[in-house]
């Protein structure tokens, strides 16, 4: 496994150059430096929730594709929210989790299953219509046409090892500007897409 | 007729209608379950989305506070003080507008919350003060027409309200 967290994201990010996106943790410490755009969905708030929230976006837009940048960590701690999302089947949520398999924000500690874990059978046991797996830049470079195309929802776990260290600048995503500057984002794509 | 010691149910559901609510996310609550979740699951204007664990309930309104949609979460106190980390993030640190109905499950016939020997049952109004989040208590059949108003009020303010149900709805 040779996989750059960082290089997986600009790869995705050269696919998606505008769609709502909800990073977590590292992935939006990066993110946030690979794709800077007022559709990053920051503002999770407690661990875990990040695929809910998504769920919520997806619902309330159902005409906007809505991307998600898990951590390992914190999906474990949402298990629950795979089977809801395969419950609703939202065909604009797209579910990508990044595996290295540590609490990288917290002190780097392994998380329980390590890479033993198998997220992509856990999401299509609970109702995921489509699942992959990637653990290599050239293989994610000729697949996520296809894991793009077609309706939702998708998971997809991108096994990676850590890439470049961007800033954790946790203030920008607290920040209530941020979460305004979201929403009127999100209010002119929707008076725009419907018009 | 309904006396005002009880609760109408489809009072309730009108209410969430007249405050615009389409959207409905639950956890199953012994108390709410027959007398409102099963007329709102079967109610077209509703869409209704059945949770795993009440904060992933508290994150999905989050997600779809920021579109034009209104959503209810419907759980039990249980749920609540299982979510209180999404609910402080959420509610307390981001102001946004949760909606949440809970059941108090446990509380004795005709007594307050507040004086309950259910330890769960007990804390619930305290710890809303303590958060500084709005509720309004639903005991009696009067109780049922500010709902509107109040969900209303919570979303031009963008801030959380926690309605508590006292006794199952008819």
């Amino acid at each position: 496994m040779t996989m750059r967290r960082d290089e997986a994201l600009s790869l995705l990010a050269t696919h998606c150059p505008d769609d709502i996106v909800v990073p977590v943790f590292q992935s939006a410490f990066d993110w946030m430096k690979i794709r800077p755009h007022k559709l990053n969905y920051l503002c999770t708030g407690a661990m875990g929730q990040a695929s809910s929230h998504a769920l919520g976006l997806a619902l309330g837009c159902t005409d906007q594709k809505v991307l998600i940048l898990d951590g390992d960590g914190s999906l474990l701690m949402n298990l629950g929210s795979l089977v809801t999302i395969g419950s609703c089947g939202p065909e604009n949520l797209w579910h990508f989790v990044l595996h290295n398999a540590i609490y990288e924000v917290n002190g780097e500690f392994p998380i329980p299953g390590g890479f033993e874990t198998d997220f992509s059978s856990i999401a299509t046991a609970a109702g995921f219509p489509r699942s992959y797996n990637f653990d290599n830049i050239e293989e994610l470079r000729k697949g996520l046409p296809e894991v793009l195309a077609g309706p939702g929802p998708v998971f997809v776990c991108l096994k990676v090892i850590c890439g470049e260290h961007y800033p954790r600048n946790y203030e920008t995503i607290h920040d209530a500007r941020q979460r305004a500057s979201f929403k009127a984002a999100l209010a002119t794509r929707l008076a725009t897409s419907r018009s | 007729m309904v006396s005002d010691n009880t609760i109408d149910g489809s009072s309730i559901v009108s209410e969430l209608k007249k405050a615009r609510v389409n959207f409905v996310i639950a956890l199953p609550d012994i108390v709410t379950c027959d007398g409102l979740l099963w007329p709102i699951s079967r109610d077209p204007d509703f869409q209704l989305i059945t949770i795993c664990k009440e904060d992933e309930g508290v994150s999905i309104c989050s997600g779809l506070s920021y579109s034009e949609n209104r959503a209810v979460v419907m759980m039990q106190h249980t749920g609540f003080l299982d979510s209180i980390n999404s609910i402080r993030a959420m509610g307390m640190d981001y102001q946004l507008p949760i909606i949440m109905l809970v059941g108090l499950q446990g509380l004795e016939p005709d007594s307050s919350p507040n004086e309950s020997s259910k330890n769960g049952v007990r804390i619930i109004i305290p710890m809303l003060e303590l958060m500084q989040i709005g509720f309004h208590v639903l005991d009696k059949q009067s109780d049922v027409s500010s709902i509107s108003d109040l969900i209303d009020g919570a979303y031009k303010k963008s801030s959380p309200y926690v309605f508590l149900v006292t006794r199952a709805p008819l």
